[in-house]
């Protein structure tokens, strides 16, 4: 979907992104983690061209993104910030439909892309359609710009740190739903953050950088499991570690199928550490699993968690 | 120890101090002064010598009554009640002043004089403070505002038809110029009107320059400040010498009324004045637009122009009204002062009362400076108070 192919980007004769080369398959969520100044920002910005590029060729789905027209580029790309920048003197529906008026979209087309896109983030359109910016709560107004940057419905979504301003439980929530929104639409997305957390929660693929390069790159676990540098295993940090990689892995990873257990089941799906949490709570060393259906799989047993 | 039943309690100090400011007025100066003629100065004639009595009593039982409703635990139904009792009240005190008038004059010498005295000014100012202090606990938004203000001045006017005020000095100047009087107004307004739509024009791209480019502020900003500082005389006499040199070597310039004196040095002049303002709330305004909102316009491919006139300018607009009203109200002041240098307007009977020491005439230049000056804040005001709420935030 991306192909990023060796671009440099200066800033007074200093290297911010150096010879940086990273491609994105379609689909993947790809988390762009660093430190701040590492050119994590100016790499993702590169991407729709709100930063030129020194040198190098970035292609979106096969184009050099220098021949597209910048603001025929920005329409197929999906785009959310930090500060949301939502348009103080627009309704809901309004900023919501930005771009599918910039494309000239039929009005009912747009009308029903925005009542579309409120039902997907659980905001109920009649409430939500005609309130302004400054009547929603931080939460909502980011699920707003969320929505409205997946409005004409891109390949690609582009997030520069679009959680770092809310709150730690509304953050949570947030990132639980464009989980979600991932999975069900398929979406590529490749999203910026210094949170190492939120990356190993949402990424399939992470790119850790370093000083305008790439460090490593690695599915999460194998970021956990196999640092590639000593820079990466300092950012990932050692303390913790264990319970990072249980967040990780899933209890699917260390299901015993067959045998019988008492209790609440957990969900395939779940992480390691939610199974751990669930024991600890419950005082158990061992949870019943199920799947979506809530069929009895097996157990997920205390010791195999540590295996 | 003191029960609550029992106790008086003050609840509008506003209304009361305004009652007491009107009460000693009428008690210590007069209402209307009578002059044996123009240029004599009047003797005070009290409220109570020079309206007849229901005029009298009727201000008296209003005043009265303002006065009990400042003892009167607040409410809606009160605040209505005060602006209403304080809107009459002021309609009565100026037909009580034309009633006044017409009664001295009768049977008097047609040179004879009567003005409106100092117990009038505070009255009337008075029961036009109660209005608005009532509109304010009342939290009027502006259309309510607009309505009442409308009312009153209809009120006024429909007095001033049925010629209520003919006896009054001002009414007889005006008699005696009310062609004059038509131009005067037409030309200050045209002064006025075409100053600012030229300071705008002119104005207008500098601001969005301004915001633009940080470092053009400065050099621009002092040269803007510096010609504010220059006193209105002084720049309206510095411009003559310039204009009057271009028109001589520029023929063309001349043939179309432009000279050292007149209507286009006084437009010159007003210009510059209202350059600053315009500017500057140009600028202030774009440049306190959130570069979020920008930023994420640029990133969802809006272009320049589009971010431009569909986000910056209409966010940015109440602080460009905010400077318009300011520089309106400003030019209409100013452009008093331009009839010295042979501009016209309103100013123009200004200067010929100073020279005459008819204070009357002087009135005549004034009162409706001051109306067009309020009349256009209101508007603009309402305008820009209606588009920030529009715009919330």
């Amino acid at each position: 979907m991306i192909e990023i192919d060796e671009v440099t980007k200066s800033y007074g004769g200093r290297p911010v992104v150096d010879r940086l080369s990273l491609s994105v398959g379609g689909g993947a969520f790809c988390v762009l983690l660093g430190s701040s100044g590492c050119g994590k920002s100016t790499t993702l910005r590169m991407i729709n061209r709100l930063i030129p590029i020194d040198s190098g060729v970035i292609r979106v789905g096969g184009e050099d993104v220098t021949q597209i027209p910048a603001q025929v580029l920005r329409r197929r790309i999906g785009y959310a910030i930090q500060s949301i920048g939502l348009f103080p003197h627009w309704t809901v529906e309004d900023n919501i439909a930005t771009v599918p008026r910039l494309l000239n979209w039929r009005q009912a087309r747009v009308r029903d892309r925005v009542t579309e896109l409120l039902e997907l983030f659980r905001l109920d359109p009649a409430i939500y359609r005609s309130k302004f910016p400054h009547q929603l709560s931080g939460g909502e107004q980011q699920r707003v710009g969320v929505a409205r940057a997946l409005a004409a419905d891109p390949e690609l979504l582009l997030m520069d740190e679009p959680f770092a301003a809310v709150d730690p439980i509304t953050r949570d929530a947030l990132q639980a739903e464009l989980a979600r929104i991932h999975r069900a639409t398929g979406k590529t997305i490749v999203f910026v953050t210094h949170d190492i957390e939120e990356a190993l929660r949402l990424a399939t693929v992470i790119a850790i950088m370093d000083s305008g390069r790439i460090g490593q790159l690695g599915t999460p676990l194998e970021i956990l499991e196999q640092p590639a540098n000593d820079f990466v295993r300092e950012f990932v940090g050692r303390q913790g570690l264990g319970l990072k990689l249980l967040s990780v892995r899933k209890v699917s990873d260390r299901l015993r199928g067959g045998e019988p257990a008492e209790g609440e089941p957990i969900s395939l799906d779940a992480s390691l550490s939610e199974a751990l949490s669930a024991m600890t709570a419950r005082r158990a060393d061992r949870l019943p699993v199920c799947d979506d259906e809530g069929r009895h799989l097996g157990i997920i047993a205390l010791a195999d968690l540590v295996r | 120890m003191t029960s609550a039943r029992g106790r008086i309690n003050i609840h509008n100090q506003v209304l009361l101090t305004l009652a007491a400011g009107g009460t000693v007025a009428v008690a210590a100066a007069g209402f209307v002064s009578y002059a044996p003629n123009r240029l004599l100065s009047g003797q005070p004639i009290t409220l109570w010598e020079a309206a007849s009595g229901s005029a009298v009593t009727g201000i008296g039982l209003l005043g009265a009554m303002l006065v009990a409703a400042a003892f009167m635990s607040p409410g809606k139904t009160l605040h209505y009640a005060q602006a209403a009792l304080a809107a009459v009240l002021l309609l009565l005190v100026l037909a009580a002043a034309g009633q006044a008038a017409s009664a001295l004059s009768f049977g008097a010498k047609p040179a004879v004089r009567i003005s409106l005295g100092t117990a009038f000014w505070i009255l009337a100012a008075s029961a036009a403070l109660a209005v608005v202090d009532a509109l304010q606990r009342l939290g009027a938004g502006s259309v309510a505002r607009l309505l009442t203000a409308g009312a009153i001045v209809a009120g006024g006017a429909a007095l001033a038809v049925a010629g209520a005020f003919d006896a009054l000095s001002i009414a007889r100047e005006y008699a005696s110029r009310q062609l004059l009087f038509a131009d005067a107004l037409s030309r200050h307004v045209a002064l006025v009107a075409g100053s600012v739509g030229l300071a705008v024009v002119i104005g207008f791209p500098l601001g969005v320059a301004a915001a633009r480019s940080p470092r053009l502020q400065s050099p621009l900003f002092a040269v803007l400040n510096l010609l504010q500082t220059i006193p209105s005389i002084a720049l309206f006499g510095l411009l003559i010498v310039p204009l009057s040199t271009l028109a001589a070597a520029v023929p063309q310039l001349a043939a179309i009324g432009i000279g050292g004196i007149g209507v286009a040095p006084a437009i010159v002049a007003l210009v510059l004045y209202a350059l600053l303002p315009v500017v500057r709330n140009t600028a202030v305004g774009l440049a306190g637009v959130d570069s979020a909102v920008i930023e994420a316009g640029r990133g969802m491919g809006l272009t320049s122009q589009q971010i431009f006139r569909q986000v910056e300018l209409p966010l940015a607009l109440p602080v460009l009204l905010a400077g318009l009203r300011i520089v309106t109200v400003q030019a209409i002041g100013l452009a008093v002062v331009a009839a010295l240098i042979g501009a016209g307007g309103l100013g123009t009977f200004v200067f010929e009362g100073l020279g005459q020491y008819a204070v009357d005439l002087v009135l005549l230049g004034a009162l409706p400076a001051i109306f067009l000056a309020l009349a256009a804040d209101f508007i603009l005001q309402t305008l820009s108070a209606v588009l920030r709420r529009q715009l919330a935030q």
